[in-house]
């Protein structure tokens, strides 16, 4: 009996220790395949083949689904977040790379390069709902958290183009540094935060005024200029502090979201696009094209832990609790 | 010297008691005699212990800068994620430290036998190897009092490891310390007058600082040459260097850490003999 209750406590303790920790998902645009990463022991789990040029890749709000733009089958896949099965398809239009899914998640709203255009999409009828046309090569898309609005930047007529999600029409256009590559919205939707590849800024946009309040321009010392291209950007939910990957610098920089200041740069894998939060925001991975890994971010510390080879052209990365 | 006087005390009381724990006490204080003498000398030494410090400080500002995206292109234990060229340099300017402070004994060991001192020190009736061995723990001890002072220094710079790293580090100091302090008692056997230390420093120091992986890693080294990389592999200042950058992240390179103890104790006892005055090359040299 003794020995029951002893092997029963220990077996508490040790369930009780077990922390379940999250799980991420890397896009391997060269091996068209999924990496799944347990970044808690810094280990890549397993590739699973996921389709052809995988890039853009968003989680569902309730967790249960992977949505993966699969650029060269021209079209977004959902998938099983446990068992990585495929369950459906969605049209995404020719080409699909960057992709925003709404806060409800019952809508995706694509961008589609070639044709200027973002498609709306409702997941559960699988089918395009609107085209919108927007400026030229459509990039960076994101949705405000109060659902109000839906962002488009064109790369080519470098503005910010502000999408009444009700109507699914420009209200407004703001025009940008050149390049806008990536947009994110604070988490009360009050601010919209751009980054420009070729000027090497990021821009803070109020969504009222919908005008630029400040322009964050990017040093590093030992870095020439030309190689700062800002591309991911997010925000922390208390809006302390804001991340930006720095493409072929190899940095992400720590911004004070609140005085826009950098407060410093993280040396990262090489060519840093994309950018995700863990749950509790205690880190933040990176996927680090060139060099073929995700770098994981201690937040409390503000250091990077350890890279995790994970395979060809990492791309995109979503994190499941 | 106005220690050596001390010193002498120490010696001359100690000849006239034969009792056990009496003995221990002197052989006690006449390493302490020694060490004292050896801070003392450090911390009175003002320019001593600030070109000690600028050394490895002007690699660590002026060289690692320039070089600064020249390395970060692979992942190497004991890191785990990509490193600035000024991390990767750190643990080898520690062992440039000791390497130097190796040397600077070695050159102690020449003058004072220049100037007598030493017959001193040898005439003390306790065996020659306590006596070279409390000299090298006196040289270790001054390396590790800079080695921490340049790693305060570099953190102000940004250069931070895990904090356990800085005590882990410690006993590792004492090997790579003893071993590179017995060297240069080694060395300093063979030097009969000061003028020859330049020799040392063209024949000793630089191609052991430079052929080893305290400014480039093994595999950096392997793409330039093959023969290169393999001088710095069997180089013992790289296994000190190796040992201690894996201790400043808390990790115990086994490999490393032999390869250190074995050299010490081959330099060691090669010290001894050489500093033994029947067999050793201060009698040909003519020393002492």
């Amino acid at each position: 009996m003794k020995k029951n209750a002893s092997s029963l406590f220990f077996s508490l303790v040790l369930a009780g220790g077990a922390v379940q920790a999250e799980t991420v998902f890397v896009t391997l645009e060269k091996d068209n395949a999924l990496a799944v990463v347990d970044p808690v022991e810094g280990k890549l789990i397993k590739t699973v083949p996921i389709g052809q040029r995988p890039r853009g890749i968003a989680i569902s709000p309730d967790n249960k689904f992977l949505y993966i733009a699969t650029s060269d089958d021209n079209v977004i896949k959902i998938i099983d977040a446990e068992t990585l099965k495929e369950v459906g398809k969605l049209p995404s239009g020719d080409d699909p790379e960057t992709f925003a899914l709404n806060p409800e998640g019952n809508r995706i709203y694509v961008s589609n390069e070639d044709d200027s255009m973002v498609t709306a999409i409702d997941i559960a009828r699988k089918k395009a709902v609107k085209q919108i046309k927007v400026g030229v090569e459509p990039e960076g898309i994101t949705v405000s958290p109060d659902n109000h609005w839906l962002i488009s930047t064109s790369e080519t007529t470098n503005m910010v183009h502000w999408i009444d999600t009700k109507t699914n029409t420009i209200v407004e256009n703001t025009l940008v540094d050149p390049r806008p590559r990536a947009a994110g919205f604070t988490a009360d939707s009050q601010q919209l935060w751009v980054t420009s590849e070729m000027a090497g800024t990021l821009m803070i946009l109020d969504a009222k005024t919908k005008q630029i309040v400040k322009t964050v321009k990017f040093e590093i010392s030992g870095v020439t200029a030309d190689k700062i291209q800002p591309v991911g950007v997010v925000i922390d939910k208390d809006r302390a502090r804001a991340y930006v990957a720095l493409g072929p610098a190899n940095r992400v920089a720590v911004i004070n979201a609140k005085t826009f200041e950098v407060e410093r740069y993280l040396l990262v894998g090489q060519r840093v696009w994309n950018l995700a939060f863990s749950p509790d925001q205690k880190r933040l991975y990176t996927t680090n094209g060139i060099s073929n890994d995700i770098s994981i971010i201690d937040l409390e510390s503000q250091t990077v832990t350890k890279s995790v080879g994970v395979g060809n052209y990492p791309w995109g990365v979503a994190v499941k609790p | 010297m106005t220690d050596q006087p001390g010193a002498n005390l120490y010696l001359s009381k100690g000849r006239r008691t034969k009792q056990p724990g009496v003995r221990l006490l002197h052989y006690w204080r006449a390493m302490w005699g020694i060490i004292s003498r050896e801070l003392w000398r450090f911390v009175t030494q003002r320019e001593r212990f600030i070109s000690a410090l600028v050394r490895p400080l002007v690699w660590l500002f002026v060289f690692a800068a320039g070089f600064r995206a020249a390395l970060g292109l692979a992942i190497t234990p004991p890191y785990e994620t990509y490193i600035l060229y000024e991390v990767y340099i750190t643990p080898g300017l520690i062992g440039m430290i000791q390497l130097f402070n190796g040397m600077q004994s070695s050159l102690s060991m020449v003058y004072d036998r220049e100037m007598g001192s030493m017959r001193i020190l040898m005439v003390c009736p306790l065996p020659r190897w306590f006596l070279l061995l409390s000299k090298l723990l006196a040289g270790t001890g001054v390396s590790i009092l800079q080695v921490y002072v340049f790693l305060a220094i570099a953190w102000l710079y940004d250069i931070h490891a895990p904090w356990q790293g800085y005590l882990w580090i410690l006993p590792t100091l004492m090997l790579s310390g003893l071993m590179l302090g017995a060297l240069g008692l080694l060395l300093s056997s063979f030097i009969k007058q000061l003028e020859n230390f330049a020799g040392v420093m063209n024949f000793v120091i630089f191609p052991m600082f430079f052929m080893s992986t305290a400014l480039y890693p093994l595999w950096k080294m392997k793409e330039s040459s093959e023969l290169l990389s393999r001088l710095a592999q069997y180089n013992p200042f790289s296994q000190a260097v190796e040992l201690i950058r894996f201790a400043l992240y808390g990790q115990f390179n086994q490999h490393a850490f032999i390869y250190t103890l074995a050299a010490f104790l081959i330099f060691m006892t090669a010290a001894i003999i050489g500093y033994n005055p029947s067999k050793g090359m201060m009698t040909r040299k003519g020393g002492g």
